[in-house]
Formats: C-alpha cells, structure tokens, sequence
C-alpha cells in the first residue's frame, strides 16, 4: 500500500503542472481575442494571385 | 421646365471593385474594374503591385468608401514629435517600435489578412497582429527602415487610417486585462478539487483501513493545500471586508470573511489538537464558487467604452499658423491666443472665434441635430463642432480642456464614485442585519451551552458561524445581475456594470433629450409646398443632391427615392448655400433662403429647416425638413408615464410644444431652451428633491445631465460609434423596448429578493443544527455546496424564464455592427 504515498506525490506534482500551464496560458493573452484566430486559420497560404475579372455587381 | 426626353447614365448600376458603393457621379476604369472614385483606384493601385489582390477574394468589396476622405499631406507631421511618440507607443527601443492602433475600418475577414500582411507592403514592417473585436492592430517595425509618420501614412493610403485621439495622449495607457480573478479562480478550483480527493476517504470511513499514517498525510495534505486558499484566493474578500468594517459599514464580504476564518482557523485546530479532519474541503469549495459568482459577474463590454469625455473624440494635433506658415502641433501645447487652421471635416479642438468670413459648423457631436449651423465672423465657435466646407482660421480662446462643453467635465459633482448613495445595492442592505443576526445567534448559543458545557459551546459558536457563512447570500446577486446583463445586452443595451441594473430597478423619474434622442436624423420628415413637381424636375433635383453630402441634401435625397438621375452642367457647391447648376442652359438652384434672392416671407411655418428650389430666379417651391420621432416613441412615453414621471429637455426654442404635448399627451412635463449647464442643474435639482433620475440622451451637451442622473442612459445610432460617458448604451433603434428593460429590471431584483428567501430557508436549517452542536463535517460538505448551487440555479433558470415571458430572449441582435 506504501505506493500510494508516490501516487499521492505524482498527482499532485501533475495536476500542479497543469495549474502552471494555464497560467502561463493565460499570462501569454491567448484568451484575450477568442475570434480572430477563428477568422485567421480560414486564409489560404497561397501565393499566387489569381485576378477576378467580374466586376461584382450588387444593387442598392 | 419644357419636356423633352433626359439622357441618363448607363452606369448608374454599376458597383466599385473596392468599396462595392454604387458608382453614381462618375466611374473610373481601371485594369477593367470599375471604380467610384480616385481614392478607391489608388488603393487598388498600390494593392496590385504589392501582389495583394487576395484581398479582393477573401470578402467581397472589402474595402471603405474613399469619396471623403481627407488626403491633406502632412497632417501626420505631429507623429514626428517624440513626445507624441513616446506616449502613443507600447514599447520602444533603440532598434524597434512596438505601437497599438485603434483602426475603427476593420470589418471582415479580408481587413484582418490585408493588415496581417503589412511586412509586404514595407520590409520594415515585421509583425502586425489583428484584435478583430476590439478593432486593434499591434505593429512592430525597424525606427530605422520606416518611421511612425511613414507608417500611419502607409496604413491611411490603403484604407486603414488608424485614429488617434487626444486619450492616447493624455490618459495613461490602461494597464493590461485585469487576470488576477482568474489566477485566484484558478488556484482555488485547484485546491478545492485536491482537498476533495483527500476527504473522500474520510467520509466512507475508507481512511481507517488505509491507517492512521494515510489519515494524517491526508489532513496535513488538506492544511497544505488551504493555505493558497486563504491566503491568495481569499483576499480580497478580507481586504474588502476590513474595508468596508473602516468605514463604518457591514458589506456581504464581512459575514464571508469571518466565515473563512472561522472555518481555517477551526479545522486547524481539530486537525492538529483534535487529529479530526476539519472543514476545510467545504471552504475550498465555497472560495471556488463564490469566484466563479464573481468572474461571471464581470461580464464587461470590453470593445464599448463607457468612460469617454471628450478627450477621445478631439484630434491629437492641429495645425497652428506662425506668420504665415503653417505647422502640426501636438493639441496639448494649445495656447490662448493661437491662430489655427481647421479644415473640412475636422473637429474644432478648443473654444474660438470665427477669424474668416463665414463658416459652416456641424454641431451633431454635440446636439445630436446634424444640419450645420452658419457661423459669421467674429463669433464664438465652440469646441467639438466639425467644420463643413473650406478651411478657415479661428483664434483660440480657451485652452481646449476649459471650453464650454468640456467644461462639463470638470465639474465637481462628477465623482460619481464618491456619490455611492441612497440606493445601495439590495445585499449591502441585507448583509449588515444579516451578520448581525448571526453574532447574536452564535454568542446566544456560546452563553446558553456555557452553563452546562463549555467545549460544547465554542463547538456551537464556532459551528453556527461556520454554516451561516452566507455564500448561497452572496452569490444569487451577482449571477442573478450577471445573466441579466447577458439577456440586455442581446438585446442591444449595453450596461457598464452589474450595478447599474439595481438602480434602474429603483428609477422613478425619466428625462429625455429630444433631438438625437427622441427624434432620429434618420426618421426625418420632408414637406413640400409649391408647384407641383415633373418627372423630369425630379430627376433634376436628384442629380443635384446626388453632389451634395449636406445632411439636407442627403434626406431630399432620400425622400427623391430610386429615381434615376439628370445629366446636369457645371454643378456647384456654394458651401453653406446651396447647389447651383445648368440643366438645358437654364440655371437651377437649390439651397438657402439667402442666396435664392427672396426674403424668407414664408414665415407661418417656421419650424424645421428650409430648402428652396429655383429655376431661372423664379421660385418653383420650398421644402421643409422636420426630424422626425423615431417609431413606437409615443407608445413608449405612455406605456412608462403610468409608473414614472416624465421629463422632456430641448435645446430648442418652444415652437413644437403642442405638437410634441399632442403626441405624449400631458403627463410630459417640457424645458425648452435647456443649454447644457440648465439640463445639468435640472437633474440635480430633481434629485435633491429625492426622485430617482434616469437620464436618456445622446449627444455631447448631454453628457452633463448623463453623468448627474443616477443612471445615465446614452442613445446612439452605432454602438461602437460615438456616445458621451454614460451607465448604459442603448442602441437608438431599440430605445422604444425602454419600458420592458425597466420592467425586467425590476424583475431581476424581485429574483434577488427571492433567492434571499431561499437561502435563508438554508441559513435556518443549518442554524437549528448548529446551536444544537448536531454539525459534521459531512453535513457541511454536503449542505453548504447544495444550497450554493441551487441558488445558483435558481436564479438563472428565474431570469431566463421571466426573459422568454417578457420576450426578451427573441432574436439576438448583432453587436458587431
């Protein structure tokens, strides 16, 4: 029963490692803007251009 | 007018490739596309050649219309100031510049990949990161390859002019997001999730067959993890309580802090006297809900500010004329004295006469009423008006913070954190009869067992102060307040704080501003009088207006419809006159009174602006331009006259009385003529008479009377546009659904109300143990949690509902304009 005292150990040190994460998270503004990085993700990488030649019509 | 057929555009469907306006006036072709203007072709221009056209393809016509846009060369000198630059930058060194702009033309996807790709359009550019919520860009670039100047020019050449206002110069940055909360909120879940753990076992009796070792690791375990409880995640709770004990008062976080510590202090002493298990699972747990109350309760509008004075309106700079020579100077070296220019569309900084013939001041910042007033020289202009037409000189005479509308702000009377006044919150006033109540319960039971059995007294004083910690108390409030918040805000009302929704539950008196407020430049009304009119002059005064951007021209404009347009020669803007030009060689004219020639003989009907329509000198007819009242407003002013008493302000003259008395009927008490100063002190004075004021109102002379209401509610057509500071924001369209915010306010407060009773009902229970020494820890792990979570339960599923009844929850309206 005496490893129960390292499991003891071992559950505490990780659950505190993930305390440190999220404040080091949280420290680091990733939850400041939760809609931009939702509109960024959708850009295309690609680099080359290709030109519309339709003007877009729209009536008012 | 002879008849013969008009040639019309072909073009006029067509749309711009940048900005996707309508290209009515004239259509610049260019790589086959078709632009509205100049302004749109070159930001197309340096687009293209910077191989950026992706922009075009990621939302359709992103771009802004450039028609007015102020193109004066060096009105970006002052960012050459070092001054200027080091309070606008976030971070300097000798190599870098890391700046922050507020670029308010961010508005869809293509805005954010256009100035995340800023390093293609200059390579000393080398990162640019877009909040779009909050429409923010953070740049950092090289002081050596591009300066502030060049920068600010180069994002104003392709659309994205950022705006610099004279906050970012006087105020302090505002430190960063306040994430203390959260870190606290953190450290307790942490530990109250741990302490569980560890308790378990005690409460199945498991611990005894682990052995006495296990016990006492598990209680030392619990001691250790406590300690971040009471010392960082309960601070606050202690310092507001010391606070609030220093000023002679009992706030809800006084029975919370004596709870905690009575709690900490009690399990320290049977875990290590005793070598019981103590209680400190069960406030691990209560520090963690009574966080997470507050944190939902902190729901702020972060991207609408409720705090602007006119300091985040005025321009940073203005150009000062030293003999003859013009130059950009920061607004806050401004002397009494100066001669400065203003040019189109710029805001007048400080209170100064007029040195130049004539000008035309819009003053719709400041009234609300947005047709521009004619200024003759020599008089008085005062800050905030915006210039419509040529540049002209004024002499300053007021340093721009002591202007007469600004002026408001220095008012003593504004510390409204000093004024925290006759309408407490609801749980300030219950909590101090309620920690009375308690202390007396917790001696009476410490006296009474005292004769028989000492111990079992302290264990009853200590147990009753243990359970009647009023958590279940402290927490209906603010989730009750938090999610009411959430449903207003839906809603298009934005409220600065929870708080603000106690004291519109408590308003008795409403007093409106009229124009901007009741009425809307967008509801106005057109009357014409005259001969009657032709297809064909129609179509005339339709390509006339089209040239104009004056608010007059643009509401004919409206009330012309869809209705093609002339071809017309030589058209001309008189400022402040009128529009002249040649259809068919015959001279048309449209604009004021005085150039048409002809005395303004029309006098019977003398409300509203005037517009005149002349054909060859000869008067064809008038139009008169009233705003008009936007919808439902009479039914809101009798839906809220039969519980409020009702006050109007106007800074107009009284000539509309009867017809405003005809449409509110005679519960509307009316001040005409109400400067800024007299809508002020009519506020104070119907408070010192005891009455509960809500102030509804828009414009800058308002922001006196907003500000000395107990709530100030300001109206505003866009809600991340202009507004004066205020409580609330309420978006203009919306204004008619007052009574039912009111309503739901009240409502929210009667769910308050309620939720006391419960845990109360709670509080009773636990107290009849207590004094009887009948407490466990078993009872308090399961008692305390159970009667904070169905408080908590029970006041939202109590809003929501009530929200669906009052049909508040319909459609959520866009926030993101």
């Amino acid at each position: 029963m005496e490893v129960i005292f390292v499991l003891i150990g071992v559950s505490l040190v990780l659950a505190g490692g993930f305390l440190v994460l999220f404040f080091k998270a949280v420290k680091s503004g990733q939850y400041d803007d939760q809609h931009t990085p939702a509109m960024r993700i959708l850009f295309d990488q690609k680099t080359k251009n290709k030109t519309k030649n339709k003007t877009p019509k729209k009536t008012k | 007018m002879e008849k013969t057929s008009t040639r019309f555009h072909d073009e006029t469907r067509t749309t711009c490739f940048h900005c996707g306006e309508l290209c009515d006036e004239e259509i610049i072709l260019h790589d086959d596309k078709g632009f509205c203007c100049t302004g749109c072709k070159t930001v197309y221009e340096v687009l293209n050649e910077n191989d950026l056209c992706d922009y075009y393809d990621i939302s359709e016509t992103p771009g802004s219309n450039r028609k007015k846009e102020n193109s004066r060369f060096n009105r970006f000198d002052y960012l050459d100031d070092p001054e200027v630059l080091e309070n606008l930058v976030d971070f300097k060194d000798d190599k870098n510049i890391h700046i922050t702009f507020y670029v308010p033309l961010i508005h869809c996807a293509s805005c954010i990949w256009l100035l995340e790709n800023l390093h293609r359009l200059h390579d000393g550019i080398f990162y640019s990161r877009v909040d779009f919520i909050n429409k923010k860009v953070q740049v950092k670039f090289s002081r050596e390859k591009i300066s502030l100047k060049h920068l600010v020019s180069l994002m104003a050449g392709i659309g994205y002019e950022p705006q610099i206002h004279l906050s970012d110069m006087v105020h302090p940055k505002k430190p960063a997001v306040d994430r203390k909360l959260v870190y606290k909120l953190a450290v307790a879940g942490f530990c109250f999730g741990n302490m569980m753990f560890f308790s378990l076992p005690e409460y199945f009796s498991e611990a005894e067959l682990l052995g006495d070792g296990f016990r006492e690791l598990f209680h030392y375990l619990n001691v250790l993890l406590a300690l971040p409880v009471v010392f960082y995640s309960a601070t606050d709770y202690f310092r507001n309580a010391w606070m609030s004990l220093k000023n002679r008062s009992v706030s809800m976080e006084v029975p919370i802090a004596i709870g905690i510590a009575t709690l900490f202090l009690y399990s320290l002493y049977e875990i290590f006297v005793m070598g019981r298990e103590g209680y400190l699972d069960t406030m691990g747990g209560l520090l963690f809900f009574l966080l997470v109350g507050k944190w939902y309760q902190q729901k702020t509008f972060d991207t609408l500010s409720f705090d602007r004075d006119y300091t985040s309106y005025f321009p940073i700079a203005v150009s000062r004329m030293v003999k003859d020579r013009e130059e950009v100077i920061p607004l806050t070296k401004v002397q009494v004295g100066d001669r400065i220019s203003v040019r189109n569309e710029e805001l007048v900084p400080a209170d100064s006469v007029l040195l130049d013939e004539a000008a035309l001041i819009d003053y719709s910042f400041v009234t609300g009423e947005e047709v521009p007033v004619r200024v003759q020289k020599g008089a008085l202009v005062y800050a905030g008006g915006r210039l419509k037409g040529s540049s002209v000189q004024l002499l300053v005479q007021k340093s721009p913070s002591q202007g007469y509308l600004t002026d408001l702000w220095n008012q003593e009377t504004f510390n409204k954190e000093n004024r925290e006044d006759s309408l407490a919150s609801l749980a300030t006033l219950i909590s101090g009869k309620f920690t009375l109540t308690v202390l007396l319960i917790a001696f009476g039971a410490l006296v009474y067992w005292s004769f028989y059995d000492l111990p079992m007294g302290v264990r009853a004083f200590t147990a009753v102060l243990i359970i009647t910690c009023p958590c279940a108390l402290a927490m209906s409030t603010p989730f009750t307040l938090g999610n009411v918040m959430r449903i207003f805000g839906k809603r298009g009302f934005f409220l600065k704080n929870s708080q603000v929704i106690e004291k519109l539950a408590m308003v008795d008196t409403l007093v409106f501003d009229k124009t901007g407020t009741l009425t809307s430049p967008s509801k106005a009304q057109i009357h014409y009088e005259g001969e009657a009119l032709s297809e064909e002059t129609l179509s005339v005064l339709k390509a006339l207006v089209n040239h104009s951007i004056h608010p007059l021209s643009n509401r004919i404009n409206r009330w012309l419809g869809d209705i093609p347009a002339a071809k017309l020669e030589r058209v001309e803007e008189v400022p402040g006159k009128g529009l002249k030009a040649i259809y068919k060689s015959q001279d048309v004219f449209l604009g004021a009174a005085s150039i048409s020639g002809m005395n303004d003989k029309t006098g019977f009907k003398s409300k509203g602006n005037k517009v005149h329509l002349l054909l060859e000198g000869v008067h064809l007819g008038t139009f008169y331009i009233e705003s008009g009242m936007r919808e439902g407003m009479a039914e809101m002013i009798q839906a809220l006259g039969k519980s409020h008493s009702l006050h109007l302000l106007s800074g107009d003259q009284d000539h509309e009385r009867a017809h405003l008395e005809e449409k509110f009927g005679p519960g509307m008490h009316m001040h005409f003529q109400q400067s800024p100063k007299d809508k002020l002190n009519q506020i104070q004075w119907l408070r010192e008479e005891g009455k509960q004021v809500l102030m509804v109102g828009d414009g800058l002379n308002d922001s006196g009377a907003l500000k000395a209401g107990q709530v100030g509610i300001a109206v505003t057509e866009n809600i991340s546009h202009f507004s004066p500071a205020s409580d609330a924001l309420l978006d203009g369209e919306k204004l008619r659904y007052l009574p039912a915010y009111l309503e739901f306010a009240r409502l929210g407060r009667r769910i308050i109300k309620s939720s006391f009773g419960l845990s109360f009902a709670y509080n009773a229970l636990g107290v009849f143990f207590a004094v009887q020494g009948l407490i466990s820890p078993v009872f308090c792990a399961i008692l305390m949690p159970a009667s904070s979570i169905s408080v908590v339960l029970f006041t939202t599923l109590a809003t929501n509902y009530f929200a669906r009844q009052k049909g508040m929850n319909e459609k959520p309206t866009s926030v993101w304009k």
